[in-house]
């Protein structure tokens, strides 16, 4: 078998995640979202929690690896608020 | 002494803060050693290399008894361009005799065991506890908050990694720029010992680390594989604001480099078993926060951004563990002013000055054709000195000359050659 080439998805698929189903630990405000012109949260996201529906930015935290990108590149401050999820939620690494 | 207050409180179980609550431990000190994940390391990731001494330094022979995957004896720079590259590997078994140099390492274990040796020398170690607040009186930071308790001590020391929310609340420093730091993508990728073994060429529990330029489509950053026990640690780092210029995911670059036949090669029949992502901090002494301390408190490890890249040697966690013993030195000399006596020990143990020497090196990756073109013209250039087609050979030295002209200009290159020089 030779190894493949793996989508988001599928990379995301190979992680333990427990969602705080109801709590994100990022918020987004769409409003900032929509008049920023770079947005470098669509390409930098390694999880690509961030992705352009009807031309608008659609962000899910479910799937984020809790690294901090899209805090540290956000450039219009539409992340509004940026936290690690509550104890025992978000990703779960085994053997990173 | 109430149950809820203690000596020193560490928030963060990395190498940092375990070797932090190990250090005052061992010397009878009250401490807390606090982690968010469910286990030390369930949310770190990293490259995955471990320079010794630093684990020496806290203890000699600890080393022997951490969960380290394997020496690491060689090491490779592999110049990618498209298809091609061009590997250089520098073998040295001095490097796995005696104390080997470097182990790779993975996280979950490290991190999980360097945790339990805090509590083994009589740390109280909880995790799943996610410190959510400072509690500052009087002017000095008096203890923390983990949602609806207070906890107390004398000193906290913030250990909480690259993005330190608890150094930006305690008002001693802004949110890391996206100038100062990278972000890491990575995959470990399982595959049996002997398949490692004769693929990189090692034996036994020897292993091979490699760097790789030319493989981010020109954004600053490179790859990175480690062999570990049973698996290869593979990925890359770029310099985030650049990679969204480019406007490419970056997660898809990743996923070319694993089809990158020299390295598709090397990963062939593997099983992709985990996906990670972390930042790190990039640019070295420059990105050091003026103020790593203030009354009650001190920062260590990547929170203090403490980081070496010298485009061969990646560094961090040992430097981690130096400044969490650093820290350690400064809360047992009582009498003494912590803040300042932090900052005498790490120069001290040689960390500051060891990032002193490094300084301007950052620099070399402000030379943005190391990423494409200068892979590229080692690949044409040797690429046509091994090519054999049964034609008349272009006479040599005209053709090198051309294959430079195709890449750079001699004002470019005499520019970057300057811009290397003073960096280093």
């Amino acid at each position: 078998m030779s190894i493949k080439r793996l989508s988001p998805e599928e990379l995301l698929g190979l992680d333990r995640f427990n969602v705080d189903e109801g709590h994100p630990h990022i918020l987004v405000d769409k409003a900032r979202c929509a008049v920023c012109a770079q947005r470098p949260c669509l390409t930098v996201c390694p999880a690509r929690c961030y992705r352009l529906k009807d031309g608008q930015v659609a962000f899910d935290c479910a799937g984020c690896l809790e690294c901090g990108t899209c805090r540290v590149v956000c450039k219009d401050k539409g992340v509004t608020s940026w936290a690690y999820p509550r104890a025992s939620f978000g990703i779960t690494f085994r053997c990173s | 002494m109430s149950d809820d207050s203690f000596d020193v409180i560490v928030a963060g179980a990395g190498p940092a803060g375990s070797a932090c609550a190990y250090a005052l431990a061992r010397e009878g000190k009250n401490v807390l050693l606090l982690e968010r994940g469910d286990s030390a390391g369930a949310k770190n990731v990293s490259g995955g290399r471990l320079y010794t001494y630093a684990l020496e330094l806290l203890e000699p022979g600890m080393y022997l008894r951490a969960p380290l995957q394997r020496r690491i004896v060689r090491e490779q720079v592999m110049l990618v361009e498209g298809r091609r590259a061009t590997t250089l590997d520098v073998a040295d078994p001095a490097w796995g005799e005696g104390v080997p140099q470097s182990h790779s390492v993975v996280r979950a274990s490290l991190d999980a065991w360097f945790a339990s040796e805090a509590e083994a020398a009589g740390a109280v170690f909880a995790s799943g506890m996610r410190v959510d607040g400072l509690i500052e009186e009087n002017g000095r930071i008096a203890g923390i908050r983990v949602g609806e308790d207070e906890m107390r001590a004398d000193v906290v020391v913030a250990a909480d990694g690259v993005n330190s929310l608890l150094a930006q609340q305690a008002g001693l420093f802004p949110d890391v720029e996206a100038r100062a730091v990278g972000v890491g993508v990575k995959e470990t990728i399982e595959l049996p010992d002997s398949v490692i073994n004769a693929r990189f060429g090692v034996t036994g529990e020897e292993g091979v680390a490699r760097v790789a330029i030319g493989c981010t489509e020109g954004i600053s950053g490179g790859g990175f594989l480690y062999t570990n026990k049973g698996s290869l640690s593979l990925g890359i780092v770029f310099n985030p604001e650049q990679a969204a210029a480019n406007g490419r995911q970056i997660q898809e670059i990743f996923q070319d480099f694993k089809e990158q036949p020299s390295i598709a090669a090397l990963i062939d029949g593997g099983t992709s078993v985990e996906y990670g992502a972390h930042l790190v901090p990039e640019i070295g002494y420059h990105g050091i926060p003026k103020r790593l301390h203030r009354e009650g408190m001190l920062v260590i490890g990547d929170a203090a951004r403490f980081g070496i890249n010298t485009g061969l040697v990646i560094r961090g966690m040992d430097l981690a563990i130096v400044s969490g013993l650093a820290a350690a030195r400064a809360i047992l000399q009582e009498g003494t002013p912590t803040g300042p006596a932090y900052l005498s020990q790490l120069e001290e143990l040689a960390l500051l000055p060891t990032m002193r020497a490094y300084a301007e090196f950052h620099g070399i990756f402000g030379i943005s054709r190391i990423f494409r073109e200068y892979p590229a013209l080692a690949n044409q250039a040797l690429g046509f000195m091994f090519n054999v087609d049964g034609k008349v050979p272009p006479p040599m030295l005209k053709k090198l000359l051309a294959v430079v002209k195709e890449n750079v200009t001699f004002r470019q290159l005499a520019a970057d050659a300057w811009k290397g020089y003073r960096s280093v």
